[in-house]
């Protein structure tokens, strides 16, 4: 099965351990994930107030591209991408009049956009394209028992991947789309609290304070709750909370680091995939001696 | 006397600020009832300077100024917690989108793109700093 694909800025660069790890585990699980040939910024954040259109043109121009080459579903994997795509794709399907300035605005495109591209993150797709049984029944033919046997890991949702409701891929108080996953793939979830809790996001830019306090707490709880590594699907949660420990460290002595990587990582190690894949080097806490034994 | 205050609070409520507020985040100012569950929610609240259901009661009151130079505003980082949990469907991170908008439309940014290090950009990923350059520049 072929999905077309977008990847966002960050999974090209900082997060290239992101997207290495889901496209080969994806092709592992019998999805080809096909680039668009051309797409460009989402803009990372969708626009809030009621009268500016002009921030939904970047997000659907990228809608267009997947038109344009035949596709009706695009799949991603940022989290702040799927927010910022599948929220602008909801308002310009269900609002006739801002369809239609936005089309007139974006005239010199080939191809009208008429609300008709559904956007997917990857995270659904394993669950209902793939099925979180058959990832556990290739996880457990790849290693018996399957290599994350044993390991305790932490959800972190974070905001974007589950509000607001309407764009949510799970419950935005008590998800547990994660946790099946980590059960997919043959470890053990833990519970914790701050799952869904806001780790500052862009505020790491200019109050990294504000960041170090909220990822404290964050990682903290996961390890009261007997965690040995963290899993997200957002490139700036992944930041905040893996690469701020340093900052982290500076403020509370005492705070025992843990590794942080995305879901596609933990899931292309419970495949068995080449190591090339993991790209661990892009991780500021190396996962190696946790995920690999 | 209090005829008198009613009319002084009528015309606050009915300024230009407060329709302006409405106006760009969509929002019913008059749905909140002030229960406080978002307050309660917000992960950012302790380092506020105005509690996030204060915010309502503030612009409910026409109080502009007090608004604009709280910190509150900017600290707000969408997380959209209060947004899923208000019991009246008020959106108040569009509120707070709306207040940021008010300054920044002035052309009044909040942020300082040109004063980060090259360390800091070169540390940063992309989605941190367009997202920070979108909700704090104008």
């Amino acid at each position: 099965m072929k999905l077309a694909y977008y990847p966002g800025c960050t999974l090209k660069t900082q997060a290239k351990n992101f997207e290495d790890s889901a496209i080969a585990s994806f092709e592992k699980l019998g999805i080809e994930l096909e680039e668009l040939k051309r797409w460009n910024c989402c803009g990372t954040v969708y626009s809030l107030t009621s009268d500016d259109l002009m921030h939904h043109l970047a997000p659907i121009r990228n809608l267009i591209r997947v038109k344009e080459e035949g596709k009706s579903k695009v799949v991603t994997f940022c989290s702040m991408c799927y927010n910022t795509l599948k929220r602008s794709a909801i308002r310009i399907k269900n609002n006739d009049e801002d369809r239609e300035k936005i089309n007139n605005f974006m005239d010199r495109e080939e191809v009208k956009y008429e609300g008709d591209i559904e956007v997917l993150h990857g995270l659904e797709v394993l669950k209902n394209e793939v099925g979180f049984d058959k990832i556990t029944k290739i996880v457990g033919e790849v290693h018996e028992p399957p290599i994350l046997n044993g390991l305790k890991i932490a959800p972190y949702y974070g905001c974007l991947l589950l509000r607001p409701d309407e764009i949510g891929i799970d419950d935005p108080e008590n998800p547990s789309i994660l946790e099946d996953f980590i059960y997919a793939i043959g470890a053990e979830p833990i519970d914790f609290p701050y799952k869904n809790e806001c780790c500052g996001a862009y505020q790491t830019v200019n109050e990294v304070n504000i960041v170090v306090d909220k990822a404290y707490n964050i990682i903290n709880n996961a390890q009261r709750m007997g965690a040995n590594i963290i899993i997200t699907s957002c490139p700036l949660c992944e930041f905040n909370l893996d690469k701020r420990q340093k900052d982290i460290k500076k403020k509370y002595p005492n705070f025992k680091e843990i590794p942080v990587v995305y879901f596609t990582q933990a899931l292309a190690v419970a495949l068995g995939l080449d190591p090339k894949t993991y790209r661990f080097d892009l991780n500021y806490i190396s996962p190696q001696a946790v995920l690999v034994k | 006397m209090f005829r008198g205050m009613k009319f002084e609070l009528e015309s606050k409520i009915k300024n230009k600020f407060v329709q302006k507020v409405e106006e760009l985040s969509g929002e019913n100012l008059s749905a909140c009832y002030q229960c406080g569950k978002c307050s309660a929610g917000c992960p950012s609240a302790p380092f506020m300077d105005i509690l996030p259901n204060q915010v309502i009661r503030l612009i409910q009151l026409g109080m502009k100024k007090e608004l604009m130079n709280s910190k509150t505003i900017w600290i707000c980082a969408s997380c959209f917690t209060c947004s899923v949990r208000c019991p009246k469907g008020v959106d108040l991170a569009k509120i707070m989108e709306a207040l940021r908008q008010i300054q920044l439309r002035q052309n009044i940014d909040y942020g300082k793109p040109l004063n980060l290090s090259k360390e800091k950009i070169g540390e940063l990923p992309q989605i941190a700093l367009v997202s920070n350059f979108r909700k704090f520049t104008a």
